[in-house]
């Protein structure tokens, strides 16, 4: 009985405020997004750097997010996998991941006028990272090179 | 030193090759992180410890290629590529590898 309890708080609590900050994550994803459009990143190489403009410097530029899943997704996961399908548990936290993970490599770079050869890697850690079926938390690590031209 | 992910580095050219040059890391979050973390996996949300955790780790493999690639004689590692593995419960290791090369 009493576990019943604390697994119907945990999924509660897990549900309302994971929401919470799921929305208020999207929300500072979005702004940011909007805010950095100005600047290209791309996942080609070298053609895309402008010849004929000089380089004043290029250096790798990175950034990293570990997003972990909320106790109420992880039970719907569960849920979900009986019946196959889309497990739309998951879905927004890989998604979250990733786009933090752009940001924060754009962020971190030094000002720059392109990001080439963006590459984005993902990998699911911490202590369920070796037990099958469950995935807790997920980081992914994007990567590139920024170039920024001398102006003149 | 320059890294790029790029095949060379943009602006200047290459005049020597001295092969591949690789890092890597195993490291593992200590206990306070670990029950921080399984708080945090009620609501969800960004695992802060564990992102800078694999962010200290990857600058410490990378520092390893670097000095890997100085000892060589080299001023540029070009291509660099990283991967993520994790070897243990609550461990994960981090590779780093590309090619070292003089660039003028």
């Amino acid at each position: 009985m009493e576990q019943l309890i604390l697994f119907v708080v945990l999924v509660v609590s897990g549900y309302m405020v994971g929401t919470f900050l799921e929305k208020r994550h999207y929300r500072s994803i979005e702004k940011r997004e909007t805010d950095l459009i100005r600047l290209p990143v791309v996942t080609l190489e070298e053609d895309v750097i402008d010849e004929t403009k000089k380089i004043r410097y290029a250096v790798l530029a990175k950034g990293n997010a570990v997003i972990s899943i909320d106790y109420f997704k992880r039970f719907l996961s569960s849920l979900q996998n009986i019946f196959g399908g889309n497990v739309t548990a998951y879905q927004t936290l890989v998604d979250r991941a990733r786009r933090e993970a752009v940001l924060r490599m754009i962020e971190q770079a030094p000002p720059s006028d392109i990001i080439t050869n963006a590459r984005i890697e993902t990998s699911a850690i911490g202590q369920s990272a070796n037990r099958r079926k469950s995935v807790g938390s997920v980081e992914a690590f994007a990567y590139g090179t920024a170039v920024k031209y001398k102006d003149d | 030193m320059f890294i790029t992910n790029v095949q060379s580095v943009p602006g200047k050219t290459i005049v020597d090759h001295f092969g591949l040059v690789s890092g890597s890391t195993v490291r593992a979050k200590h206990i306070g992180r670990d029950i921080m973390a399984s708080f945090k996996n009620i609501v969800g949300g960004e695992l802060k410890g564990y992102s800078e955790l694999l962010d200290e780790a990857r600058k410490q493999a990378t520092e390893r290629m670097t000095d890997q690639a100085k000892s060589l004689g080299a001023n540029a590692v070009i291509n660099v590529r990283y991967s993520t593995s994790s070897v243990a419960q609550g461990a994960s290791e981090i590779y780093v590898y590309g090619t070292a090369v003089r660039v003028e």
